[in-house]
């Protein structure tokens, strides 16, 4: 794997550290993490600075009993722990369980492109791009942020080339045309906080009906 | 362990003082931090931790949690529960704090931000209902973290803990909200540009310490 030229932004992985992103932005966080060895020490630094908050805090009155009941409970077996998905080829952890240990169900968006939609609410929704080589994806933006890894393969835009492990962090007033590069098909983990918004026409009457 | 009966007095040590290699025996047959650098170089809560992970020490383990439940309410309280709900958090966390005490690494993380993530995985877990994406986890089995890496861990948490202090109180504040989850991601770009500069040159030595790892399994 070539080195991972695209990372996370300081603010994203404080955000992540503390809780305080959308359900399809943390897949995609956590997915880039579990490939990428400097952001991996770049989150832990912020849970570090996490910790250090939580020693500042002055901290509030427990109820009389919780401590007994506490120690009470230090005897009694663990709750089953649930089964971790593992890695599986290019699906890292998070994304497996975000497929729930299967493998993708692909369903087609036309001219080859194929998404699987792993997450979607009110907030934003995540989903498995799958575009042949030398296949852009339809021209769109998108409402808000968009957060793409790539899992297999590479896709360039205007902004520039995007290789395996890499993420692209798109801004509302980014329009971008991302094509794959020629070589294996590029496989993504796309999230956004709003549909995407495509200006093609055909794409934009099917999109009610793929939710991209 | 010398030079420390003051801060050691009121604990059972009984965990520490055993031969490195009962120790190792009692961590499940993994290699260990069983060269524990002098407790002086260790904060209170590791030495308590590890009490409660080598030794499944109840009273080190009552300090922890007489340390950090008081906390661990504060911090769910100010992420929008109610107190009742916040205790849940509490219990919650702790119990985990003492099942999954064997996956605490001295070398990895310090005591507060080990227990700072679980919190913060468990409060989501239980407003979403569902599990939250997390990373892999890294396996650890192949580096035997040693006191240098424990001493540097807790110098860090040193450093973090003064540059933290010697901000601005409102600087203070933003930070303090961002961690506590009362930020929202774009609040958190807008408003902590400056002050996460603060954290970043405590970054290099986490992402030095990965790196030996990763060589040391390849």
């Amino acid at each position: 794997m070539a080195e991972i030229e695209h990372h996370l932004t300081e603010p994203l992985l404080a955000a992540y550290a503390a809780g305080n992103l959308p359900q399809a932005y943390e897949l995609v966080v956590a997915a880039h993490v579990s490939l990428c060895v400097e952001c991996r020490a770049r989150l832990g630094a912020h849970e570090n600075a996490g910790g250090a908050v939580l020693e500042t805090l002055p901290g509030a009155a427990l109820s009389a009993g919780l401590r007994d009941r506490v120690m009470a409970a230090l005897d009694a077996p663990p709750p089953a722990a649930a089964a971790v998905p593992r890695r599986s080829g290019i699906f890292p952890a998070p994304v497996m369980a975000a497929l729930k240990g299967q493998p993708p169900r692909w369903k087609t968006l036309g001219g080859g492109v194929r998404q699987q939609i792993l997450q979607a609410d009110a907030e934003g929704s995540a989903r498995l791009l799958y575009i042949p080589p030398g296949v852009a994806v339809p021209d769109h933006g998108h409402g808000g942020l968009e957060l793409t890894l790539v899992l297999q393969g590479a896709f360039s835009d205007k902004t520039g080339g995007f290789g395996t492990g890499d993420v692209e962090i798109a801004g509302p007033e980014l329009e971008h045309q991302p094509v794959a590069d020629i070589g294996p098909p590029c496989i993504c983990l796309a999230a956004t906080d709003a549909p995407l918004r495509f200006h093609a026409l055909i794409p934009r009457l099917l999109q009610p009906f793929f939710r991209i | 362990m010398f030079a420390d009966t003051a801060l050691a007095a009121p604990l059972d040590h009984r965990a520490l003082a055993v031969p490195s290699g009962v120790a190792k025996a009692q961590a499940k047959g993994r290699p260990r931090a069983v060269t524990h650098p002098t407790d002086t170089a260790m904060s209170d809560a590791t030495r308590w931790m590890l009490a409660v992970r080598d030794g499944r020490d109840r009273a080190a383990f009552a300090r922890l949690y007489d340390h950090f439940a008081p906390r661990l309410k504060g911090m769910a309280m100010r992420g929008g529960l109610n107190a009742a709900f916040a205790e849940d958090v509490v219990q919650d966390v702790m119990l985990t704090v003492w099942h999954k005490a064997a996956q605490f690494d001295p070398g990895v993380a310090p005591v507060s931000a080990w227990v700072y993530r679980i919190a913060r995985n468990r409060q989501i877990d239980m407003a979403r209902k569902r599990a939250r994406p997390l990373p892999e986890e890294l396996i650890e089995e192949a580096s035997e973290p040693d006191s240098q890496q424990i001493y540097a861990m807790e110098q860090e948490v040193g450093f973090l803990q003064g540059a933290l202090a010697r901000l601005a109180p409102e600087q203070r504040q933003i930070i303090e909200k961002a961690y506590m989850g009362e930020l929202s991601h774009s609040e958190i770009q807008a408003e902590t540009g400056l002050a996460l500069g603060t954290i970043k040159s405590r970054i290099r030595l986490g992402l030095e310490r990965l790196r030996h790892e990763l060589k040391e399994l390849r």
